[in-house]
């Protein structure tokens, strides 16, 4: 290529992202540094009608995570349950679509995706049914005694069961994306080579799989350790989790900073274990 | 020991499909509802059949002004957000330029920003510029978190395509915009077209960052949320299930008629 069509093609990448970048300057990364500087705001007086004042009162934060952090363990401890059990139910699935199912493979899918169009509050609304206290799922487990406070609605096992149903999708999909991509033809030089079955999956699948598998958990447990829609409908009041809070903080109680500070400290835990995460697992090619 | 072998063989079937059900059941429940006379205000129990909602799916203009808000808000942020995605999918995949690791994480940072931060600094950028709450700032609010979403599914495509192919157009004396509109544009239509289908279905059962931006505008899920307490009407049940199975309609259709261009392809 000529320098000139070098220049050119560079000139047509700024053309394209500008925007993209405008857009998401103005209203994404804008209003975070604006959410930031709130966090930092000091009251006027008692009420929150008094108003804010801009500061540095960095003490927002050590009040909120000293009287907060137990929502941040409970957000992050059931959404990481929810994580994990959803791989073990994602993983079986899109194996099976990827490699096994010739002709229903997109049934299969549709079938995945559809449910998006029917609201998910509703679904989740449905679920408080199915597990209400009269119902036929709690019925049948009491009669077995295998439920320790005699009810599921209203504890924590349904709240991460509702995360877990509402975000298996999110796992599934980018799963099926990186099984499907791998070419059967490994799978039959692993057979050629005498690899057994569980060799096969261990050293040729699963290692393909790993970025579908990145993908699906950062896609599954920022939103569950976010959520407060599954906490406010299927669990009880000792079920809260940070979302909820920082949710109540800004719409009801009206305490800008100490909301902000809230969600600031939330997001630089997560962004801190997708660090980690990413770098244990390594993987380049997230978007 | 064959049938053994047989069992195991269908052992994935088993589980993939018990999976599927439980992914259903859900709305299984909303549909059997749907057809149901509801003993007191709450449709949880059934009562006794009726298709007093599905012929009267408007009784309560409320529902179907809510339903249409969402329709109207989704389809804006569709073409919005896939546009502006796309166009940032394009430049990150398909050229070469400085900034783009930055660009890349730019893109990122929104996907891993949870919702409620999101609604929650949305707001207090609205009501900072005295931008009054309502339909606009719902469409502002669901395209800054859609746009991601359509640059993730369109790269995907987008890398998947081999670049050999346009470079093939230009040696045959494709001008760049021939190319684009003849070669690279069709190949990447599916995953445009995914991106799209995904817009659509965020924004319209999006309720986290509408509710903080929303004011007094009642979308569908904000209807929902508020009905759920006092009891949904079985009304709600009809538009779920039409908008799963009419979803459903839609792709058998697509698929149908993929199927006899191919057949006609070969006759």
């Amino acid at each position: 290529m000529t320098t000139l069509a070098k220049k050119r093609k560079i000139k047509t990448a700024y053309l394209l992202l500008i925007p993209g970048a405008a857009w998401l300057l103005f209203f994404f990364f804008f209003p975070l540094s604006s959410l930031l500087a709130t966090s930092l705001k000091r009251p006027l007086g008692a009420a929150p009608e008094d108003g804010f004042a801009y500061a540095l009162q960095f003490s927002n934060y050590s009040n909120a995570i000293a009287e907060y952090w137990p929502y941040f363990v409970r957000a992050f401890t059931y959404a990481g349950i929810a994580t994990l059990v959803c791989i073990l139910l994602a993983y079986p699935i899109a194996y099976y679509m990827a490699f096994k199912a010739t002709k229903y493979k997109y049934l299969m899918l549709v079938l995945i995706v559809a449910p998006f169009f029917a609201s998910f509050l509703l679904r989740t609304n449905a679920w408080k049914t199915i597990l209400s206290a009269d119902g036929f799922v709690v019925g049948f487990l009491n009669a077995l005694g295998a439920l320790p406070e005699e009810r599921i609605l209203s504890t924590s096992i349904a709240v991460v069961l509702g995360l877990i149903y509402n975000f298996l999708p999110f796992m599934i999909l980018p799963l099926f994306i990186s099984l499907d991509k791998i070419d059967k033809r490994l799978l039959e030089a692993a057979g050629d080579l005498y690899a057994t079955g569980s060799q096969r999956f261990w050293k040729v699948v699963w290692p393909l799989s790993i970025p579908g598998v990145v993908s699906g958990v950062i896609l599954t447990f920022i939103p569950a350790s976010g959520d407060y829609i599954n906490a406010q409908l299927l669990g009880g009041v000792s079920d809260k989790m940070i979302g909820n809070v920082i949710q109540s903080q800004f719409i009801i109680l009206r305490n800008y900073p100490q909301a902000s500070a809230l969600s600031f400290s939330f997001m630089a835990v997560i962004l801190v274990l997708i660090y980690l995460y990413l770098r244990r697992v390594g993987t380049k090619d997230l978007l | 020991m064959k049938l053994i072998k047989y069992l195991r063989s269908k052992i994935l079937l088993g589980l993939s499909l018990a999976i599927l059900t439980y992914m259903m059941i859900p709305l299984a429940l909303i549909i059997i509802l749907s057809f149901n006379r509801p003993k007191g205000r709450q449709n949880t129990a059934w009562n006794q059949f009726t298709l007093d909602a599905w012929t009267n799916i408007c009784r309560d203009p409320t529902i179907c002004r809510a339903f249409s808000v969402s329709v109207q808000i989704a389809v804006l942020v569709t073409v919005i957000a896939t546009i502006i995605g796309t166009m940032i999918s394009f430049a990150l995949v398909r050229h070469k330029f400085s900034g783009k690791d930055g660009a890349t994480l730019g893109v990122f940072i929104p996907l891993s920003t949870p919702d409620v931060i999101l609604g929650a600094s949305l707001l207090a950028l609205f009501l900072n510029i005295f931008i009054p709450l309502g339909f606009w700032t719902v469409v502002l609010a669901q395209i800054t978190f859609t746009i991601s979403f359509v640059v993730v599914v369109v790269n995907a495509r987008l890398a998947g395509m081999d670049p050999r192919l346009e470079q093939a157009a230009m040696d045959l004396y494709a001008t760049p915009f021939q190319t684009f509109r003849y070669v690279t544009f069709p190949l990447a239509l599916p995953g445009i077209a995914a991106a799209a289908l995904i817009s659509l279905s965020l924004s319209f059962d999006d309720y986290i960052i509408t509710s903080f931006n929303s004011g007094r505008i009642v979308t569908f899920p904000i209807y929902i949320w508020g009905a759920a307490q006092r009891g949904i009407p079985p009304q709600v049940n009809v538009i779920a299930s039409l908008m799963f199975l009419g979803s459903l309609a839609l792709v058998a259709l697509a698929a149908i008629i993929t199927r006899r261009r191919r057949l006609k392809a070969f006759a």
